[in-house]
């Protein structure tokens, strides 16, 4: 009986007092509630020891930041620098140029690809044929599943300036072979591109979701004012959407310092370094295939601040703007 | 109600546009697969295209007497297989409590997971960590470090609450402990959500590059991901030790589409089962964004 009771959820002692509960009774009751039922906090224990080695110890690994951080003498035996590898980061040009290449890419996805799932979703609602729609569906979803290095392939394959099949045929329609993959002025269209193929059709379902829980009533009340297709899409449809469009658009914001990594380093090639370089890829070169390790930590610690500081902002304009935020 | 002519003209060119679209989309991995099953003389000297006179297997003959590609493809079914279980057992282990009012504490606990989505420490950190626990060079640096994640935590949290706690009252007056209630009754009751959440896991370790990349100089180590980067960087085969050295190997263009199909297949396999949980999948990954 008395296990029995333990396990009710809505049990008195289980409820409300949560905050009033001195810290002493609180961790007296923790042992005695592990006591009584050891199982369940053991169920949790591997769980909570993985979030702890693999993600608590690496944010206690970025002091390394502050640090002139020698693998020999560890993080015990290296010298303090303060905020020395933070300031040489910013005093480098290469600050600008991460800067510059991760908004561009970002401002180009916000552009050409955001649009795309909505428009996609406007046009498969409008497909009478449930199987038909489906097919549709399942095709366009599919590049979603495939890893970054089919992705290059695929690209390399088609848009490759020796083997290329476009160009290819261009050539065999006797025009010039265009350059597009080793080109910095279409390197951040590819990757624009890239995404498109990728992703465009995945991002219709949230979309699409959006669209199957609009009222069936308001399209029969546009119907008899006269309305058409195109007029039931623009002032039925599209208004549905708004929430979820502002939602996702200010989630974006939270994004704005992440660019892939695969994706950018499988297409980076010497000709394009100084447009392709963001700051993934060069925590990366500069850390793991040069081994400073703790200059590279500060830029990936001011990498994630500047991206927690953007989501936790987002977070709050989502809250205030859209139809609540995601936490 | 009538539907107008200009309705009309418009489904039937929205149903066309989509289905060149379908098409458009598809067309990169038809290029592929056709170049790779052509016959490899006829495609060393045409240099491309859309429709082979003779079909062939030989660039997958070739592809797969190698011992490189067939290791390469062994160390991601590994991967694909061991990682998710383990990734399915760690996340379940810890979602089932956090989901029971029960387990005093579990706002706490949700709270240190949920911080881990917040913050990412970054690459380096991470890095240094997995060659302290000298993990660098084994396979089990693309498991470990990412058995479980803050997102999959909360969903399968989520999904757990619910299954309501009356049943483990019941299993519990019965006289069954956590351990047997999460095996025996709340486990069989999630087959649906877990087979969700193996799938996409499985696609991950698949799909899996980047760890790699950052693990593994040891090329018998390398997931299928990594030897496929290598040859399609590579100009020649010497990504591939050859097998046959004797025989002419195909054009490495062939070889490359070859590996690129192999690479996919599993993915297309499993896309029928997994298009079942679209809805769950597309809440992970447009939080993820």
């Amino acid at each position: 009986m008395d296990q029995a009771e333990t396990m009710t959820d809505n049990h008195p002692a289980y409820r409300s007092k949560g905050e009033s509960m001195s810290k002493r009774t609180y961790i007296h009751r923790l042992v005695r509630d592990i006591g009584r039922n050891p199982y369940l906090y053991l169920l949790a224990m591997p769980g909570i020891l993985f979030f702890i080695v693999f993600k608590y110890i690496p944010m206690w690994g970025t002091l390394m930041a502050f640090q002139d951080y020698s693998p020999f003498a560890g993080m015990e035996g290296s010298h303090w620098v303060g905020l020395e590898h933070f300031r040489t980061f910013f005093a480098t040009p290469d600050f600008g140029m991460l800067l510059r290449n991760t908004l561009a890419i970002n401002v180009l996805n916000l552009v050409f690809f955001f649009p795309l799932p909505i428009a996609l979703a406007l046009l498969l609602n409008e497909v009478r044929s449930g199987a038909y729609k489906r097919l549709v569906q399942s095709v366009l979803y599919l590049p979603h599943f495939l890893s970054w290095v089919i992705l290059a392939g695929l690209t390399f394959t088609l848009f490759a300036k020796g083997e290329g099949l476009v160009n290819h045929l261009l050539e065999a329609a006797g025009y010039d072979r265009i350059d597009i993959l080793t080109n910095p002025h279409s390197f951040w269209i590819v990757i624009t591109l890239q995404s498109m193929w990728k992703d465009a059709g995945w991002g219709t379902i949230v979309f699409l979701a959006a669209m199957a829980g609009v009222d069936p009533q308001l399209y029969e009340a546009a119907k008899m004012d006269g309305a058409g297709r195109f007029r039931q899409m623009w002032h039925v449809t599209l208004p549905a959407l708004r929430s979820v469009i502002v939602v996702l658009l200010i989630l974006r914001l939270g994004d704005l310092m992440d660019v892939g990594f695969e994706q950018v380093f499988l297409m980076y090639n010497g000709a394009v370094s100084n447009v392709a370089e963001v700051f993934d890829t060069y925590v990366y070169r500069i850390g793991i295939q040069r081994g400073e390790f703790s200059y590279s930590t500060a830029i990936g610690l001011f990498k994630s601040v500047v991206g927690l500081v953007l989501v936790l902002l987002s977070n709050k304009l989502a809250n205030k703007w859209g139809n609540g935020g995601i936490f | 109600m009538r539907i107008g002519w200009r309705d009309q003209a418009f489904q039937s060119l929205n149903g066309v546009g989509l289905g060149l679209l379908g098409m458009a989309t598809c067309f990169p991995i038809y290029y592929v697969l056709v170049v790779s099953l052509a016959d490899p003389a006829e495609f060393a000297q045409k240099r491309w295209l859309l429709w082979p006179e003779h079909w062939s297997f030989e660039a997958y003959r070739y592809l797969l007497s190698t011992d490189a590609f067939l290791r390469s493809v062994g160390n991601s079914a590994f991967l694909a297989t061991v990682g998710t279980a383990l990734s399915l057992i760690v996340t379940a282990m810890l979602a089932y409590p956090l989901s029971r009012r029960r387990m005093r504490g579990r706002r706490k606990v949700l709270l240190f997971v949920l911080v881990t989505i917040l913050f990412s420490p970054g690459l380096i950190p991470a890095y240094m960590l997995v060659r302290q626990l000298g993990l660098i060079d084994s396979i089990w640096a693309l498991i470990i470090p990412s058995l479980s994640n803050g997102w999959s935590v909360l969903l399968m949290k989520s999904f757990f609450e619910s299954i309501p706690a009356d049943l483990d009252e019941s299993a519990a007056m019965d006289g069954a402990n956590e351990v047997r209630i999460w095996f025996s009754v709340i486990l069989p009751l999630s087959l649906p959500a877990l087979a969700a959440f193996g799938l996409f896991y499985a696609v991950g370790y698949w799909n899996q590059f980047f760890s790699a990349l950052i693990y593994l100089n040891d090329s018998t180590k390398w997931p299928i991901q990594v030897l496929l980067q290598n040859m399609l960087l590579s100009a020649n085969n010497a990504a591939l030790d050859a097998y046959d050295v004797s025989a002419a190997p195909p054009p490495s263009e062939m070889l490359k589409m070859a590996a690129v199909i192999v690479a996919t297949v599993p993915i297309v396999l499993v896309y029928p089962f997994l298009q079942k949980h679209f809805a769950k999948g597309a809440m992970v990954g447009s939080i993820k964004g």
